[in-house]
């Protein structure tokens, strides 16, 4: 089982890690805003930024390989879209510009996950009044996620111990063990309002 | 279907955040009032759920795989309220740690397939159930919405790609919509295998579509109806319209933005028009409409499966009888 699923970097030890959480968010969309603001042809801005991340990843001793992996895996979202921009008349225009940008806000919320524990940003969230029960729903999701993952792969590799076909699952067995998985979220979420009712929860 | 940041520009970025910020926050204020305690726990795990099942693979033609995108199957096991919140959850926790999806598109992606996925898909549900009544009707319907909901969601996505001038509205319609035809097709059909074994083993667990008529409800219908109208007006209609310049010129005559609409209708396109058909926009809406055959017969094979005859002589209520 593998409880650092999701943001598996997040708590290590580092001058970044260690700059208040709020503090990071306003920065990370304070750039995300003005990379995506800022006119294609200042080139000063994006050059400055794309040091400046660099100089966060080392600082951040995130590995660079893990960052670049994330980065490539990512792609081909924007591929998808920038695909779409070649029927401009100005394509190769519009294409690079929308690649550079996208790249450059996808490695600053890379690295804002990757250096602030997902529990410091729902304080933030909570902090400015965010409604709730988006937050209680937040903060139940990432604490149960990776449970539910790891359920779900237990469920496919008894699959696989069981039924002697090779490679993928049949879309039948894929809608059960998807079914399965959500009825015994079901049965979980029972459990787990008994346990926080026993605890004196209130919403 | 994720759009990453650098896509949308400033008014599609504000329109959209308004939007699905509307939307999310009626229904968190219905949920706070009308939902009981022991529920809440649910939609955390739901949440959870939905992650979790998109990691669960379904092989596709061409050694490719797919994945369910959840939002009519959280809408019909939940309600479109709990949906719409859940989808919300599920998008921002993949925008902020994975960042998959922008920051700044994270309200195009909740408007997107939050809001229009779940609302339209659960809106065309409703209908068609109310419609054909029985209980393989109601799996009939379940495709027919997962499927609706995926194309809805597409065409708003390409709208707001348009209004943005990052690709023209001819291309964005044209690949967004036809891709999504083939995927929302799987969708509907893991939708309802889903959903069919779910009812085998445990019936309790589907919501009543015909949810009882509070005044709660009321504002919660206006309200996504006019979201999902205001979002369609923004995003699609400037390009949809038979006059194409009709809202284009009232925006502009109001100083709302200057040039910066993409000219929807200079690029030829010449690969895309398929012969006999006008234009590449006509012969994808053609084709919709095709495929709305298509997946109606699909959902009705799928219906069959998923509700054996036997199961159907056992049901005693009103709607129980045989599908026509």
């Amino acid at each position: 089982m593998r409880h650092n699923y999701i943001d598996r970097y997040a708590r290590l030890d580092s001058p970044v890690h260690r700059i208040r959480p709020d503090v990071k968010l306003a920065a990370a969309l304070g750039l995300v805003l003005a990379t995506v603001a800022v006119p294609f042809s200042l080139t000063a801005y994006f050059v400055s930024v794309t040091l400046f991340l660099i100089l966060i990843v080392a600082l951040s001793r995130v590995p660079v390989s893990f960052v670049v992996r994330r980065l490539l895996l990512l792609q081909p979202f924007v591929a998808g879209v920038v695909v779409l921009a070649f029927f401009r008349p100005d394509g190769w225009t519009v294409a690079a510009r929308v690649v550079l940008k996208s790249n450059i806000c996808l490695l600053t919320m890379l690295l804002l996950a990757n250096t602030t524990p997902f529990s410091a940003l729902l304080g933030v969230l909570t902090r400015f009044r965010a409604p709730g029960l988006l937050v209680t729903v937040l903060s139940l999701m990432y604490r149960y996620v990776f449970l539910l993952v790891d359920q779900g792969e237990r469920m496919m590799r008894a699959r696989r111990s069981r039924t002697f076909v090779r490679g993928r699952l049949s879309w039948m067995t894929g809608a059960g063990i998807v079914a399965h998985l959500f009825i015994r979220s079901t049965e979980r979420a029972e459990r787990v309002y008994a346990a926080m009712t026993a605890r004196g929860w209130r919403v | 279907m994720h759009i990453p940041d650098g896509f949308l520009d400033t008014k599609t970025v504000i329109a959209t955040a308004a939007l699905s910020g509307v939307a999310v926050g009626a229904s968190l204020r219905t949920l706070n009032r009308s939902l009981p305690r022991r529920q809440v726990p649910l939609m955390g795990l739901a949440a959870a759920f939905v992650f979790a099942a998109q990691m669960v693979n379904f092989p596709i033609a061409g050694g490719t795989s797919g994945h369910l995108m959840g939002g009519v199957l959280t809408a019909v096991l939940l309600g479109p309220a709990a949906g719409i919140v859940v989808m919300a959850a599920v998008l921002i926790v993949q925008c902020l740690l994975f960042a998959d999806g922008g920051v700044l598109a994270l309200g195009a992606n909740i408007f997107n397939m939050g809001v229009i996925g779940t609302v339209g898909g659960f809106g065309i549900y409703r209908a068609v159930y109310g419609i054909l009544g029985s209980e393989r009707g109601r799996f009939i319907a379940i495709a027919v919405g997962a499927w609706g909901s995926t194309i809805l969601a597409a065409t708003v996505c390409a709208g707001e790609l348009a209004w943005s001038g990052t690709a023209p509205w001819d291309a964005a319609f044209t690949a967004m919509v036809n891709v999504h035809m083939l995927i929302g097709l799987g969708e509907a059909v893991i939708t309802v295998l889903v959903l069919s074994v779910i009812r085998a083993s445990r019936p309790g667990l589907f919501t009543d579509p015909l949810m009882p008529r509070t005044r709660d409800h009321y504002v919660l219908f206006v309200t996504y109806g006019v979201t999902a109208a205001l979002g369609i007006a923004f995003f699609v209609a400037p390009f949809a319209s038979p006059l194409p310049d009709g809202l284009e010129h009232a925006v502009a005559q109001l100083g709302i933005h200057g040039s910066s609409l993409p000219p929807a209708t200079t690029s030829p396109m010449p690969g895309y028009v398929i012969p006999g058909m006008g234009s590449p926009v006509a012969a994808t809406a053609v084709a919709g409409a095709i495929g709305t055959v298509v997946v109606f017969f699909v959902g009705y094979l799928l219906a069959r499966i998923a509700v054996p005859a036997s199961s159907l002589r056992g049901a005693t209520d009103a709607g129980g009888e045989k599908t026509g």
